[in-house]
């Protein structure tokens, strides 16, 4: 690798102050500082040696942990055609290739967008490139029906990255889930494309590849076709008309949204970041005890006005985006509570708050969604009151002490 | 007294001392560096050529004058270094072979206002860290407790004990007489395994826990905690030996042991010596090991020390040598990908994690800075009942009523070391912390 290194150290100057590119040292940097650990050493007072961890893996883990559901969100998404166009057939890789090429433009859209607005804020902020966009850019397509239209998916990117990030001092500084807001953004602009049954499946052709279903095609996801029903017996039906058992939910070959669908895959996902200790278990723990408790509670109370709650607490965990929330979203370092105590409430809340808003709105199937961003709002305020009940100690210690002396 | 630390982090690194028997070397040039002694305002009362004798003063503080940094040898004043706007940076002494050295009038010690005068007079006091502010104490205030520590918990430190298992006559006399200076109480810290007795008028405290359980100040947070409006000292063992050594015989010992470590240490040993000795002949006699890389030496530890040149001199509060790789000529492709074992990390992530051998660091970051990006982070590393992110963040903000409320008078920038040391976002906490004391101290004062 010596050749790189020679060639990055010849045009470096280029991109210094007052080198012809230096319009582009930003971006620059980042490919360098990608390529090549960064020779910056310590400082002449301070730790003179510090940990081999730095952002960049953090946040690679975060991508390696996403990568199991991606992949079965690519074999699901051709599963689900397949189903769609009637055939009784599976090839395999043809349903990869199918996925990977309906996939693919939507990753790309969103690096893109993503990535640009990030290298340009960083060239006119003159820092580094974060990797904060690396987990975002992955994280965005995953969590959105894959019939999203491409331009959709980039005015809702830039929107998100620009209003909840970027001015917000970029990563580290954000109040927000950054792709979570991508995803509520187009929910509440663009609802009519965005949930419903007709944008959970792939129906047309991946970039040339494969059948259009014929018009008319219609299937809702599980959560969608519970909003409707009216009875305590819920039935709840795949592509092809089947009978849609947990087991078919645990292991995702379910219509939902692209990477969300199999609990299997996010528990692998869930074991390498917790494996890692890159994502605290706190969170993840606490969603899911708070999901099962609130789902007890509906289950228990179950009416036919809402029709949700008829779903078992094990349910309520496997369908929709639930576990992938509390796994890859709850979990977010930066918009999650930040103290101890802090992740065991906003984690507990979440899952609370997400069980209660699918189940009591049927409007709002996405509760898992809307219930990660509300505590995104409400975490500085736990983490407040955690800081005070630390600050009240200490401030009771000096007072029993004024009080003897 | 047991006091039982959970969190913090002991490294392994290559370059242990093994054999603990002292050499000897003949240093010829020392240096007392005002830096060294944060909260002193130095002016300097020699000049190139004089001759000084061991303990004779070199620099007082312009606030309190009877605070002295004194020579630690005889010998002539070499030289005066001074900086940009003639700031001291150090004052250097070429020692003689008179050994002369000075007596203090001990006779007449009887108040607390005598008894602080002698510890300035003599540079003792300007060996103790006051905490607020982790500075030398201010003379006027006597301190609430006294908190000597004789656990060195930083990576590969040797035990403070060594230097003073026969002087237990020394450090009951500096109990003694520091009963003149506190009504509170006298800790001393020391590890379950050792060797010293329990002394009159101390309470002992027998630490469990990784670095930074040794630290004067960890201890106090965890026994009693500095709170608003009081003062505490914190010195070490080897310090206090020096205290008895002063009120026993009117002498301020001067000679010291510095530890050599680290992977580019040949023979990482124990060299008897003075304070403020130069760097090249302690080397030489461990001896470097042969390489052509950039190598780092640090006067004192991997996590606080300081870093100085071949041509340098131990600083204060150190007597350890620590030479690593300094690694800017490394060259290395996308490490943040490595799955090297030779990686040391906290994280799982890197096989390393699980690997019980002392590793090889050098000086990178490792990474770029970044905001503060994942919590709970320093948490780990630091046994304090504190919130260090939100105090830092008050520290970076500036909020002195926050900065209060969160404890900034419990700490000192030593006590972050290990929590800078595990920094995903490779922040310079220590700095952060040092600002945010001066800037509060000279906010209130």
């Amino acid at each position: 690798m010596n050749f790189l290194k020679k060639y990055l150290d010849r045009v470096r100057p280029n991109f210094e102050e007052g080198g012809k590119l230096h319009a582009f040292h930003s971006v620059f940097d980042g490919f360098d500082t990608f390529l090549f650990t960064p020779s910056t050493t310590s400082g002449a007072r301070g730790a003179h040696i510090h940990d081999a961890i730095d952002s960049k893996r953090t946040m690679i883990i975060v991508v390696a942990a996403l990568m199991p559901c991606f992949f079965f969100g690519m074999y699901n998404t051709g599963y689900q055609h397949q189903l769609a166009l009637g055939h009784d057939t599976f090839p395999f890789w043809e349903m990869m290739l199918y996925g990977f090429l309906a996939i693919i433009p939507r990753v790309v859209v969103a690096y893109v967008v993503g990535l640009g607005i990030e290298f340009i804020v960083a060239q006119w902020r003159k820092e580094e490139i974060q990797e904060g966009f690396l987990v975002t850019g992955i994280l965005i397509p995953m969590i959105l029906p894959i019939e999203t239209p491409l331009w959709m998916l980039a005015v809702a990117t830039a929107f998100s990255v620009i209003f909840v990030k970027e001015v917000f001092g970029g990563t580290g500084y954000n109040v927000l889930n950054v792709a979570l807001f991508t995803r509520a953004f187009l929910f509440f602009a663009y609802p009519a494309q965005m949930s419903g049954d007709k944008v959970f499946v792939a129906t047309g052709t991946a970039l040339g590849y494969g059948h259009a279903v014929p018009d008319g095609f219609t299937c809702a996801t599980p959560l969608g076709q519970i909003a409707t029903q009216t009875t305590d017996q819920l039935t709840l039906t795949g592509v092809d008309g089947k009978i849609l058992t947990t087991w078919d939910a645990f292991i995702g070959l379910i219509p939902g949204s692209f990477g969300e669908t199999s609990m299997l895959c996010i528990l692998i996902g869930a074991s390498i970041l917790l494996l890692s200790r890159i994502a605290d278990w706190r969170v993840m723990f606490s969603v899911f005890a708070g999901g099962l408790i609130m789902g007890w509670i509906a289950n228990a109370c179950a009416t036919p006005t809402y029709p949700a709650s008829y779903l078992t607490p094990i349910d309520q965990l496997l369908y929709g985006g639930f576990a992938f929330a509390a796994v890859f979203m709850a979990t977010d370092p930066v918009t999650a509570a930040r103290t101890t105590i802090g992740k065991y409430i906003y984690g507990f809340l979440i899952g609370v708050i997400a069980v209660i808003i699918r189940t009591y709105n049927n409007g709002y199937p996405e509760g898992a969604m809307l219930a990660v961003l509300l505590m995104n709002c409400f975490a500085p305020l736990i983490d407040w009151c955690v800081v005070q009940a630390n600050i009240s100690r200490r401030m009771r210690r000096t007072k029993v002490i004024s009080k003897n002396a | 007294m047991k006091l039982k630390l959970k969190k913090g982090l002991d490294l392994k690194i290559a370059g242990k001392i093994t054999d603990m028997v002292p050499r000897h070397t003949d240093v010829r040039i020392f240096a007392v560096a005002p830096d060294d002694f944060p909260g002193l305002k130095p002016k300097v009362d020699v000049k190139e050529g004089d001759a000084v004798i061991a303990g004779s003063p070199l620099m007082h503080d312009k606030h309190h004058e009877e605070v002295k940094l004194v020579a630690p040898v005889s010998g002539t004043i070499k030289a005066v270094v001074r900086g940009e706007r003639r700031k001291v940076i150090r004052v250097e002494i070429e020692k003689d072979d008179r050994d002369a050295i000075r007596q203090f009038d001990i006779a007449s010690v009887s108040s607390r206002d005598d008894a602080m005068r002698l510890l300035a007079e003599a540079g003792l006091l300007a060996e103790i860290r006051q905490r607020p502010y982790d500075i030398v104490p201010n003379p006027e205030v006597a301190p609430r407790d006294i908190f000597v520590t004789a656990i060195d918990s930083a990576p590969l430190a040797v035990s403070p004990e060594l230097s003073v298992a026969d002087k237990t006559k020394q450090i009951q006399s500096a109990i003694d007489f520091l009963g003149k200076v506190t009504d509170g109480k006298i800790y001393i810290s020391v590890r379950p395994e050792t060797v010293l007795p329990e002394f009159k008028g101390a309470v002992k405290v027998e630490v469990t826990g990784a670095h930074p359980a040794g630290n004067a100040g960890v201890q106090a947070a965890n026994i009693a905690p500095v709170n608003k409006g009081e003062t505490i000292w914190t010195l070490d063992i080897v310090t206090l030996a020096r205290i008895g050594e002063l009120v026993m015989t009117g002498k301020r010992e001067f000679s010291t042991i510095v530890a050599v470590t680290g992977p580019e240490v040949a023979q990482p040993c124990v060299i008897t010596t003075f304070e403020g000795a130069q760097v090249a002949p302690l080397l030489k006699e461990a001896q470097l090991k042969d390489t052509n890389h950039h190598i780092r030496i640090i006067s004192g530890n991997v996590l606080t020390g300081i870093v100085t040149e071949m041509d340098g001199f131990i600083h204060f509060p150190y007597r350890q040598l620590t030479v690593i790789a300094e690694g800017d000529d490394k060259a290395e492709f996308m490490g943040w990908a490595s799955f090297s074992p030779a990686k040391a990390s906290v994280s799982p992530t890197f096989p390393g994690h699980f690997s019980d051998k002392a590793f090889v660091p050098d000086a990178r970051l490792n990474g770029g800075r970044r905001a503060m990006i994942m919590s709970g982070e320093y948490d780990k590393v630091i046994p304090m009942d504190i919130l260090p992110e939100y105090l830092l963040k008050a520290i970076i903000g500036k909020n002195i009523d926050a900065m209060e409320k969160l404890g900034i008078y419990e700490i000192a920038p030593e006590d972050f070391g290990a929590a800078e040391y595990v920094d995903t976002s490779k922040l310079p906490l220590q700095q952060i912390v040092r600002d945010g004391l001066d800037y509060m101290r000279e906010a209130l004062e």
